[in-house]
């Protein structure tokens, strides 16, 4: 477990294993239980075990390089592309341990959804980004796809934006807009997670706006977990937060509870922008 | 044009006849343009080998054959390019005889022959380099790709000759007794062949077009639940079409001016004929045969160096005509159309 952290206050911490998760009466849809990752014999995680609840918003902070991307990309199994990953531990989505033998990790990824740090549309049509990820669903309704589509632009607040332009290339939209076609890629296969890493780290103020308003209309739907430098992001969004540092999970909590009266010194240092 | 000045007819050539008797009659520089001498020639001769060459004007007369095509300047491009009924022949046909006592010069059996083995060899080479391309970037481990990748870029190193005798030897034995055609040399076994050669300059500019297709769209299909194989196909195949077409227009390019190979296991048959078992005869492979064998300057000569003209004109209007739909593909990737 995590070795005992110097603290000013004088507040018992939860100790063990999942920390108590703030669900304001969610049930935990992700369980992470005693998880370590090594990349070759450097670990980049350390025995992390905790709870992300349906339909909330999870944020993940922490200086670069604590593991809080490398935990995301475990959820939907991305680490499996990288070399000489080892995992230790058990990851559980609805119950189920996605790293059993017999777990198809295509169903996995059709069921949660990621949205990358740099907007990444394929180079085709606006329409044919989303319609791709449909037809890998398996839909060919020509019809059907059309009002997908609509619909997820639609939920991505882009459809006013791109209605008249939707045969156009995705690569001529600005950089906001690609974020969220992205997004609306992401949801229009209707996944039960949203994993989001860093969604507006390359974006302006306002395109930053729009992309967190969307958050919060999405986590009507999905269970969302995002990644963030940007604590005052963090605060805004989510319903818990969960601080990492140098490959451990230091403090779960309620957002407001992080920022305005953590646990931790660690934690209290960090938000208030004293180190990291 | 190229061999516009050129008059290969026979008739035309011994119209005018001098005889020796006349030697001393005749102004010098008249007699040296009619014996077709340069100045120096003319002048280290004496007067006994300028009187042989008058004789043998005469003898070559004597032999021209009685035939009405003697009359004809084979090098218009009417007979280059058309069909001509020459004597003898039944109905109008393409003919490449450049060396016959009426010298045909008709270029569509070596336009043809040229075309039937790059086809073969396109055919052959392009999707298999293509696939290896896609292979090798996308779904091999990187330590297999370690090996692979220079593995195939060095076939590039076999010497064409080499290829050209293993197509001969081995390959032309082996496609005769699995199918069974008559002629053992021919367009098939040569652009085989000659497919091994494009391989390697196909392979090594599509993978390199392929591996340089942003790793994050691959990570974006297999985040959508896509497989390496759906994402390798369907979205990184087609954003690295203006670099894998840029690898088929070069083994265009290579196929179409690869000399040896043709040269060894086509038979060089200059026959009009689209069937691809048939001997046949690239321009490649006619300049190579031939070129050594002509007077400098003459009207066979000046031919050959049309045909090498012409090959330069297809290459180039084939890298032009490349080169335009590159730059329409990818401006469509990059969303400027």
């Amino acid at each position: 477990m995590t070795a005992p952290l110097p603290s000013l206050r004088a507040r018992v911490t939860p100790p063990d294993a999942v920390s108590p998760a703030p669900t304001h009466g969610h049930p935990p849809l992700i369980e992470v239980d005693r998880l370590s990752l090594y990349y070759g014999a450097a670990r980049a995680l350390h025995d992390i075990s905790f709870a992300v609840p349906e339909r909330l918003v999870t944020a993940f902070i922490g200086p670069s390089g604590c593991g809080k991307s490398t935990l995301l990309r475990c959820f939907n199994r991305m680490n499996d592309l990288i070399d000489n990953v080892r995992l230790e531990g058990t990851v559980r989505i609805g119950g189920e341990d996605i790293y059993a033998r017999d777990i198809d990790v295509i169903e996995l990824r059709k069921r949660v959804g990621m949205v990358f740090q740099r907007s990444n549309p394929f180079p085709k049509t606006i329409f044919d980004n989303i319609a791709y990820a449909l037809r890998l669903q398996g839909l060919r309704r020509k019809s059907e796809i059309a009002d997908i589509v609509e619909q997820s632009l639609h939920q991505a607040a882009l459809w006013e934006e791109v209605k008249d332009r939707l045969h156009a290339s995705a690569l001529g939209l600005s950089g906001g807009q690609q974020q969220r076609l992205c997004i609306a890629r992401a949801i229009a296969i209707k996944p039960d997670i949203l994993l989001m890493d860093e969604p507006a780290s390359a974006l302006d103020p306002l395109a930053t706006a729009k992309i967190e308003d969307l958050i919060l209309d999405l986590k009507q739907q999905f269970t969302i977990v995002i990644v963030t430098h940007n604590m005052q992001q963090a605060a805004r969004i989510s319903d818990a937060t969960a601080f990492f540092y140098l490959g451990e999970l230091i403090e779960h909590d309620a957002t407001s509870k992080i920022f305005t009266n953590p646990a931790r010194k660690q934690t209290e240092d960090y938000v208030t922008g004293r180190f990291g | 044009m190229l061999v516009g000045a050129t008059n290969s007819s026979l008739a035309q050539e011994y119209r005018e006849i001098i005889p020796p008797e006349d030697f001393a009659r005749v102004p010098p520089d008249r007699l040296r343009q009619y014996l077709g001498l340069t100045r120096q020639q003319f002048e280290q001769m004496d007067e006994e080998t300028l009187k042989d060459l008058m004789s043998l004007r005469i003898e070559a007369k004597a032999q021209m054959p009685d035939d009405p095509d003697a009359e004809l300047n084979t090098t218009e491009w009417r007979y280059l390019l058309g069909p001509h009924q020459w004597t003898g022949y039944d109905r109008p046909a393409y003919i490449w005889q450049p060396v016959s006592q009426i010298h045909k010069y008709n270029l569509l059996p070596l336009f043809i022959g040229s075309l039937k083995t790059t086809f073969v060899a396109l055919l052959f080479a392009v999707p298999l380099a293509i696939a290896a391309a896609l292979y090798v970037s996308q779904l091999a481990h990187p330590r297999a790709r370690e090996w692979l990748k220079p593995g195939i870029e060095l076939l590039s190193g076999i010497p064409s000759v080499v290829l050209g005798f293993f197509a001969l030897i081995v390959m032309a034995s082996f496609f005769q007794a699995l199918f069974g055609y008559p002629s053992r040399l021919n367009a098939f076994v040569a652009g085989l062949a000659l497919g091994l050669a494009v391989i390697p300059v196909v392979f090594s500019i599509a993978e390199d077009a392929l591996t340089s297709v942003p790793r994050s769209y691959t990570e974006a299909a297999l985040a959508l639940g896509s497989t390496r194989w759906q994402a390798a196909w369907q979205i990184v195949l087609p954003a690295a079409l203006p670099g894998v077409f840029a690898a088929t227009v070069l083994g265009f390019g290579r196929a179409i001016g690869e000399t040896m190979i043709v040269l060894m296991a086509s038979g060089n048959a200059s026959i009009v004929s689209w069937n691809l078992f048939d001997s046949t005869r690239t321009l490649t492979a006619t300049i190579a045969a031939e070129l050594a064998e002509t007077v400098v300057g003459g009207h066979h000569y000046r031919v050959l160096f049309l045909l090498g003209a012409l090959l330069f004109a297809v290459t180039f209007v084939a890298n032009l005509v490349g080169d335009l739909v590159i730059h329409r593909l990818k401006g469509r990737l990059e969303g400027r159309r």
